[in-house]
Order: structure tokens, then C-alpha cells, then sequence
């Protein structure tokens, strides 16, 4: 089989994971080496569906002794089988980095044999990588669950990031579908690699030239759509990985049927592409604006709006918060405002120590003033003298096209939301009659 | 000060050049209503030559990192390289500005000069930044080759990404738009002019390669989330022209690939296929 064959095996089987970032870790090329890393990380190209393509990202086989229901390299799918030598792929990998189309490897694998043997070969690739070639790029490394930890501290040591993939975001759903992984095999890898990273910083700090086991951390991603799992409990599930684990990032990935079961959604299921959005703006205020799950969803609200993102429909449920004024709140205060992102506000709070904010100015910075003009003063004053109300936030919020949207799914059922006060804007019964699948109200 | 209507000022297009015009502006107490560069000739309206006297541009330089601060200096740097229409001008009435704040200029970002000027700071730095990984090279006699063609003059901000990333290797990287070329050989890097190039054949080697990403390219997408505006607003179409997962054989032929031998590998027998 030559190489263009097995480049498209192996990597029509790796193009569903989503962890493919080259961020977090800022290195130069060794002495008589080649590779560099920026932490913002470096977007290489962009696919058809619009995703960063960053990393060269392949499986060093799809063989598999696994029958993960879900997964396209399932033992009993009859699909073409395909494996990299260690060796084929480092030289892969540097000639793709020489012409610079790549940041780096995302390696990840079915497992071979066994989880120790996958693991070794794994190992392998990386050495060559790192020792013959003196490579400095990125190099994300997928732990193989079940390896022994020994090995799995040495693949660390190699790569830049780890991570391991919870894929569902319960245990019964794991249950179900797949049936060969428990929530130990998961847990039990990603613990180790915790653990690791932090013995290991310690050490960097007393040796300075001590090796670094993945210096850009470690990361996981979930299936979002495939099982009846909330929002509610993804998102808490995502905020106890942060926690807990330390983990730097937590990807979401809208199913994509590839498989038919009886206990799968239909093989015509579209991508819950929305969900997975609002995931990751969820995801986003977590992380750099300093909100809790708690704070967005609910035990009585436990899936996100449609129309509405995350923190628009937070500050709708939250109006008595509001106005914030621009020239005296505290940066975590500024970043709660629909329309003023963590770009904006730096930017007020270095602007403002110039002179007085007006709203006119704020544009200027960055500010989307269509949405955030409900939701601020400058000075005590309002925009143009505007009255807040809810409804006049709520208009602000939505886009003309979801604002018709809405206005036609509300009328349909005989309801128009302008008639009363938009509070509690969680469309939680809509859910209900939405079906199995989830709502598809706007996709 | 109001700027005089009937007064620009030519210079001859270099940095120290456009310090010369605002040493001449604190001299005679004036300001243009433009800065042109000499070639912008021939002169319709009149004008002053402001000649380049390093003596005169090293003194601006010295005083703007103590009067405005060290930030405001290389912003200044930047903002020179950006492809923001009366860049010169705009400049000028920055420092004009800064002498008259200090360093909180930096801060004064609804200002309208400071402003315009941040937008289009902004704007090279982000260009710079997409280049650092939409840039492609293809390997020619063992050189790595790479065309562009930016809106800002980046050459100066990739220089460094790209000799840290192939400090062993040698490379040229050529800016289409402002003719220029960056020329990297093991330890040391230089910005020339380059007017044309005509790039050599490329080897079966290198061929290999090019189809073996753009197979790569086709096959990560996956079909059910195709989203074209979604890759246009991350990726502008007017860097597709350089980059090699378009750049088809000519006839639009695809990369060619042998078909599966047939032959599934059964797993559970545990052999390494090859």
C-alpha cells in the first residue's frame, strides 16, 4: 500500500476529532533542529467546513480491536484497514512542516494488538520526531486508554499536549454505546497525565533543564447529540473537568452519523451544529469571562436558546444587573454586557483612564453598541435617551432573521412572547415537542 | 494648530525620511495638509521637499520612547508598514499628539488619529499573523521558496517566526506586492529587492508532496458540515492564490490514488499491515 493510500485512510479515520489546536506552548528549534511553537497557536489552513486545520492530524492505524458502537473504526465495520510505520510518518510529518503546511502532529490511534503495543508505536514516531530529526513543533499525542502508565509517561514527555477522549458525557451513555470503555479507563489516564504535569513543573522549577512532560497540557472533547444528555449536565461535566482535572481545553463535537444501531440517532440525523456552538460559547464564558455552569443553566432549564446565545440569555434573566456603567465597573462587570467582548473591555478600562467615556466613542472600541446600548450607560447617561426595557433588550439581541424565526415558532403555537415579559427566556417546553432528537428549530 | 491647505510635504519614502518631515513641522511650526513620497511626482500641487538628514530623523527617534514612552515607538514602527491610505500623514499628527499626552496617548484610543492609526496597526498584525501559517514553500534545489502577496508590508514581521522555525534551512521569501524579498541562509537573514522571479521546475519529489497534502486537505473535511462562508471569513480568498491545497494540476486533474487492494486486514489476528 503506498503512502497516498494510507494518508487517506488514516485520515478520513482521525478527521472527527476536533482537538486539533496548536496552542499553549511557546518554543524555538534546538541547535541544528527545525520547529518552532507559538502559544496563540497558528492556524494553517481552513477546510471546506471551516474548521483550523493546524496540526497534521492522522491515526497511526485504524485497526482496532474495539467496537465502540459510535465510532467509524469499530472492529465490525468493514472499512479498509490501513497503518503508518513509525518512521513513514515522522518523515510525513517533517516534509509537510518543511513546506510549512502544518504546525505540527496530532497523532492518535486505534488500538493495535494491544494498548501498550499502540502505545509503543506511538512512542516510536515521536522519537524519531524529536531525536532524529531534532523536531521542535507542536505535537499533540492522543493517550491510549489501558496503556500502562509507565509508557503513557513517556509519550508525555514527547509531546506537547495529551489528551484522552471522554466522548459521552455519562455513564449511562457510555453504557450504551460504548460498551469495550469504562469511565475508570478514562478517568484513570487522565488522572496520571494530571498528576504528571504537575510533578513535573515542579521538577522544572528546581531543574531548570529538566525534560517537560506535556507543556501545553492536556485536553479532552464529547459527542454532543448522539445520547438524550443535556446542556445542563455537559456543561457542569465540562466545569468539573476544569476544575479537577486542570484540564486546558474541553472540545464538543455534534454527532455525525457514520454508523448505523438501533441504539444510534438515525443515520439522516443532521449535526446538531447549533448545539455544539452554544457549547462552546458556554465553553468561552467559563473560561475568560468568569462565569460559573451554574449561572447559565439550571436544573429547571437544562438545554440552551436557540435564538439566543448564552450570555445574552443570561443577562435577559438577569436584567436587575443592569445598567452597567462603562466608565466605573470593574472589568468582570463590563465583560457581562452583550456586545463588550475581553478585547472591548481592556480596551475601556485603558481608554477610560484618558478621559470620560461617551457612547459614541465606544464604537470605536470595539463595543457592539446594537446590543450593548440596552445594557450600559456612559456617565450615568443612556444611549440616545433610550428607555431599557425588556423587550427592547430583547429585539437588540436577536438578529432580524432570528427575530422573524421566533416570531413565526411562537405564533405557531398560538403564544407571542412580546405580549408578556420575556423572563425565564429558556424555551424548555419547546424541547418537549422537538422529538428524540432535539429541537430543529433553526437548522 | 490647523494644517495649511496649501502646504505637503515629499519625502523620499524612508522611515527616517518621515522623521525629517516631523522635525520640519516642529521647526516651522506647521502642519501639512499630506506627506507624498518624491516619486509621486510629477507635482501637481507645490509642495516641499523635505530632505532625509540622519541627523535631524535620529533626534525624533531618540526623543519619542522618553517623551511617549518605548510602546509608542514601536507602534510608530508598525504603523509605517501598514497599507492605511496617508499613513505618513497620520503619523505625524500621532507624535503631534503624543508630545502633547506622553505615553497616556497609547491609551487614548477614541481618539480619531489614534484610532485610525490602532485599526491599521491592527490590521498588519493580523495579516502578519495569517501569513505565519497560509504561507507555502515549495522545495527547489533544496531552497524552500515561498510567494505572498500581502495588503501590509509584513516581511519585517515574519522575519523572525521564520528563522526560528528553519534556523538549518535556507529560504526566500518573496512579497509580491511591495517587490521585496526576505533571503535567510544559516545564521543570518536580509530584506532585498527582488522585481521578478521565475521559479525553477519542480521535482517529482516536490510534486509528491504538493498532492499528497491537497489529498489531505480534501479528505479532513467532513461533507455533512460543509460551510463555505465559514472558511472564506477565517481564510479571505486572496490568499488562495499561493496556497498549495488550491493550486490544482493544470486540467483540474486531481491528485492521483490508487485504488484499495481489496484486501480488508482482519484485526483480531493482530498483524501490523504495511
Amino acid at each position: 500500500m503506498d503512502v497516498f493510500e494510507k494518508l487517506k485512510i488514516l485520515t478520513d479515520a482521525a478527521k472527527y476529532d476536533v482537538a486539533c489546536t496548536s496552542s499553549g506552548v511557546d518554543k524555538k528549534a534546538s541547535a541544528g533542529g527545525i520547529g518552532s511553537a507559538a502559544a496563540c497557536g497558528i492556524c494553517h489552513s481552513f477546510s471546506a467546513d471551516g474548521r483550523c486545520i493546524s496540526l497534521l492530524k492522522v491515526l497511526l492505524t485504524n485497526v482496532c480491536v474495539y467496537d465502540c458502537k459510535y465510532c467509524v473504526n469499530r472492529r465490525s465495520n468493514d472499512t479498509p484497514r490501513a497503518a503508518f510505520s513509525p518512521r513513514e510518518l515522522a518523515e510525513l510529518t517533517i516534509n509537510f512542516y518543511r513546506r510549512n503546511y502544518i504546525e505540527g502532529l496530532f497523532l492518535s490511534s486505534g488500538v493495535l494488538r494491544s494498548p501498550d503495543y499502540t502505545c509503543e508505536q506511538m512512542i516510536e514516531a515521536l522519537r524519531i520526531l524529536r531525536e532524529d530529526y531534532r523536531f521542535s513543533g507542536y505535537i499533540h499525542a492522543k493517550a491510549i486508554p489501558g496503556a500502562d502508565n509507565t509508557l503513557l509517561t513517556r509519550l508525555g514527555m514527547l509531546a506537547d499536549r495529551m489528551s484522552v477522549n471522554i466522548e459521552l458525557p455519562s455513564q449511562d451513555s457510555l453504557r450504551l454505546l460504548a460498551p469495550d470503555k469504562s469511565k475508570h479507563a478514562i478517568f484513570s489516564p487522565m488522572s496520571h497525565i494530571q498528576k504528571s504535569i504537575q510533578e513535573n513543573s515542579r521538577d522544572v522549577v528546581k531543574y531548570r533543564h529538566s525534560p517537560k512532560f506535556a507543556p501545553a497540557g492536556q485536553s479532552t472533547q464529547m459527542i454532543i447529540g448522539a445520547t438524550p444528555d443535556t446542556d445542563y449536565q455537559i456543561l457542569n461535566l465540562t466545569e468539573g473537568l476544569y476544575k479537577k482535572y486542570r484540564l486546558k481545553r474541553v472540545f464538543f463535537s455534534a454527532y455525525t452519523p457514520v454508523a448505523a444501531d438501533s441504539l444510534l440517532p438515525a443515520p439522516d440525523t443532521k449535526p446538531q451544529l447549533w448545539r455544539e456552538h452554544r457549547l462552546y460559547q458556554a465553553d468561552w464564558l467559563l473560561r475568560y469571562y468568569d462565569f460559573a455552569a451554574g449561572e447559565l443553566l439550571d436544573e429547571q432549564h437544562q438545554n440552551f436558546n436557540p435564538y439566543l446565545d448564552p450570555k445574552c440569555t443570561w443577562a435577559l434573566n438577569n436584567l436587575q444587573f443592569f445598567p452597567v456603567d462603562v466608565n466605573r465597573a470593574a472589568y468582570r462587570d463590563l465583560l457581562r454586557v452583550p456586545g463588550i467582548g475581553v478585547t472591548s473591555a481592556k480596551r475601556i478600562i485603558a481608554a477610560r483612564r484618558t478621559c470620560a467615556l461617551r457612547i459614541e466613542g465606544l464604537k470605536h472600541l470595539g463595543v457592539v453598541l446594537k446590543r450593548a446600548r440596552f445594557f450600559i450607560t456612559c456617565s450615568g447617561k443612556t444611549a440616545d435617551g433610550i428607555k431599557i426595557t425588556e423587550n427592547n433588550a430583547l429585539r437588540s439581541l436577536l438578529s432580524a432573521k432570528t427575530l422573524e424565526q421566533y416570531r413565526f415558532d411562537f405564533s405557531r403555537q398560538q403564544l407571542s412572547l412580546f405580549d408578556q415579559p420575556p423572563i425565564n427566556f429558556y424555551p424548555g417546553r419547546m424541547y418537549e415537542h422537538a422529538g428524540a432528537g432535539g429541537p430543529n428549530l433553526l437548522l | 494648530m490647523q494644517a495649511q491647505a496649501d502646504l505637503t510635504y515629499y519625502y523620499d519614502g524612508s522611515f527616517d525620511g518621515l522623521m525629517c518631515c516631523v522635525f520640519e513641522s516642529y521647526d516651522k511650526q506647521e502642519i501639512p495638509i499630506d506627506i507624498l513620497m518624491d516619486s509621486a511626482a510629477p507635482q501637481l500641487f507645490s509642495g516641499k521637499s523635505i530632505p532625509t538628514d540622519p541627523q535631524k530623523s535620529s533626534r525624533v527617534l531618540a526623543s519619542i520612547p522618553k517623551k511617549l514612552g518605548s510602546a509608542a515607538l514601536n507602534f510608530v514602527k508598525h504603523a509605517f508598514l501598514t497599507c492605511l491610505p496617508q499613513k505618513e500623514l497620520y503619523i505625524l499628527l500621532f507624535l503631534r499628539r503624543g508630545y502633547q499626552h506622553g505615553p497616556q496617548i497609547m491609551n487614548m484610543l477614541t481618539d480619531e488619529v489614534v484610532n485610525k492609526l490602532f485599526k491599521a496597526v491592527n490590521h498588519l498584525n493580523r495579516e502578519s499573523h495569517l501569513l505565519k501559517g497560509f504561507l507555502r514553500f515549495s522545495v527547489c534545489n533544496g531552497v524552500l521558496v515561498g510567494e505572498v502577496a500581502p495588503k501590509n508590508y509584513v516581511l519585517p514581521l515574519l522575519t523572525q517566526h521564520f528563522c526560528e522555525r528553519y534556523p538549518e534551512e535556507r529560504f526566500l521569501i518573496v512579497d509580491k506586492t511591495h517587490g521585496m524579498g526576505l533571503l535567510y541562509q544559516p545564521y543570518q537573514a536580509r530584506v532585498v529587492p527582488i522585481a521578478d522571479l521565475e521559479l525553477p521546475e519542480i521535482d517529482e519529489d516536490e510534486q509528491s508532496y504538493r498532492e499528497l497534502w491537497q489529498l489531505f486537505y480534501d479528505t479532513i473535511a467532513i461533507r455533512e458540515r460543509y460551510n463555505p462562508e465559514c472558511r472564506m471569513s477565517h481564510m479571505p480568498k486572496r490568499y488562495w492564490k499561493y496556497m498549495t491545497e488550491f493550486g490544482r494540476p493544470p486540467g483540474g486533474a486531481k491528485p492521483k490514488l490508487a485504488s484499495f487492494g481489496g484486501k480488508l486486514l482482519n484485526p483480531a489476528a493482530g498483524e501490523a499491515p504495511n
